[in-house]
């Protein structure tokens, strides 16, 4: 399929400073494009919510965006470990690991990793010690 | 409820006012929380009328409110943000408040005068 649009984003370990401007670029690049609102909506939320938890659980990563021309965007979450050891605990609503830092920034409600997928058209998890994806596509129009 | 007028009942005090005519704009909801993947997974629709009511005061609010288009956010318990995070706010065209108010007084108080819940 060819890519109409193709991006990539850094996300540092701990830089809480610089936490969410991945996905708020990923918002500005997707407004370009004429992303329905409502779709955008749920893109912006599901990558806030992977983009925290590569901060705030993993040591940082890449995230790549990509668009292609039958109108489906591609968000891939790929960070460098440590890994989620028991990705159906990971899964339960309410359930988190999250550390004090974390908290005082407003998350460890174990609500994140729900959140993406109810809200994406789909969603593939794969973990390993090396490192977690997270596979999202949204159809551009609802 | 009118922006004004939820200003009025709490007493807040404007922080970063972006938009001035979102003063006079009419708010059907409200959602209080300090954890912001409560609000990311709760706050579906009707997010042009709802506001954000939160005693967690920090970046991460303003991002928050940046990924689902809310448009005003009300801090409780007099807390306020400083410096490059006000800047934030005004380029992401949102307007901030603080009320000195706890959470559950801010809430109580609009609950009250007619500012509902997110459906
Ligand atoms: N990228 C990741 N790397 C390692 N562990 C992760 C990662 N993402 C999630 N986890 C683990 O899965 C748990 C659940 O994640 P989820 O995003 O649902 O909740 P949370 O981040 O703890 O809280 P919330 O997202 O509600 O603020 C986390 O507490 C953490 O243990
Ligand atoms: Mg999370």
């Amino acid at each position: 399929m060819n890519k109409i649009l193709q991006k990539e984003f850094h996300v540092e370990r701990d830089d809480y400073a610089n936490a969410g401007m991945a996905s708020s670029q990923i918002k500005s690049t997707l407004k370009q494009v004429g992303v329905d609102p409502k779709v955008m909506r749920r893109i912006a939320v599901a990558a806030y919510e992977a983009e925290i938890n590569m901060i705030i659980h993993a040591w940082g990563g890449v995230v790549y965006l990509d668009v292609t021309e039958d109108g489906m965007i591609h968000l891939i979450f790929q960070d460098c470990g440590p890994g989620i050891p028991d990705l159906e605990k990971a899964m339960t609503p309410g359930w988190s690991t999250a550390s004090k830092k974390a908290r005082e920034l407003g998350f460890g409600a174990g609500m994140g990793l729900p959140n993406i997928k109810r809200v994406s058209d789909e969603f593939t998890i794969e973990s390993s010690p090396a490192g977690t994806s997270i596979f999202l596509t949204f159809r551009v129009e609802e | 409820m009118l922006c004004s007028d939820i200003i009025r009942a709490v007493h807040a005090e404007p922080l970063v006012v972006s938009n001035e005519e979102r003063l006079t704009k009419d708010y059907k909801a409200a959602f209080a929380s300090d954890l912001m993947s409560d609000a990311l997974a709760l706050i579906q629709d009707e997010f042009e009328h709802t506001i954000l009511i939160t005693g967690l005061c920090n970046a991460q609010v303003l991002r928050t409110a940046e990924m689902l288009d809310l448009e005003t956010v009300l801090f409780v318990r007099g807390k306020k943000l400083a410096g490059a995070d006000l800047m934030m706010a005004q380029s992401m065209d949102i307007n901030l408040f603080t009320t000195t108010y706890t959470m559950y007084e801010t809430c109580g108080i609009l609950y009250g005068q007619g500012l509902g819940s997110i459906s």
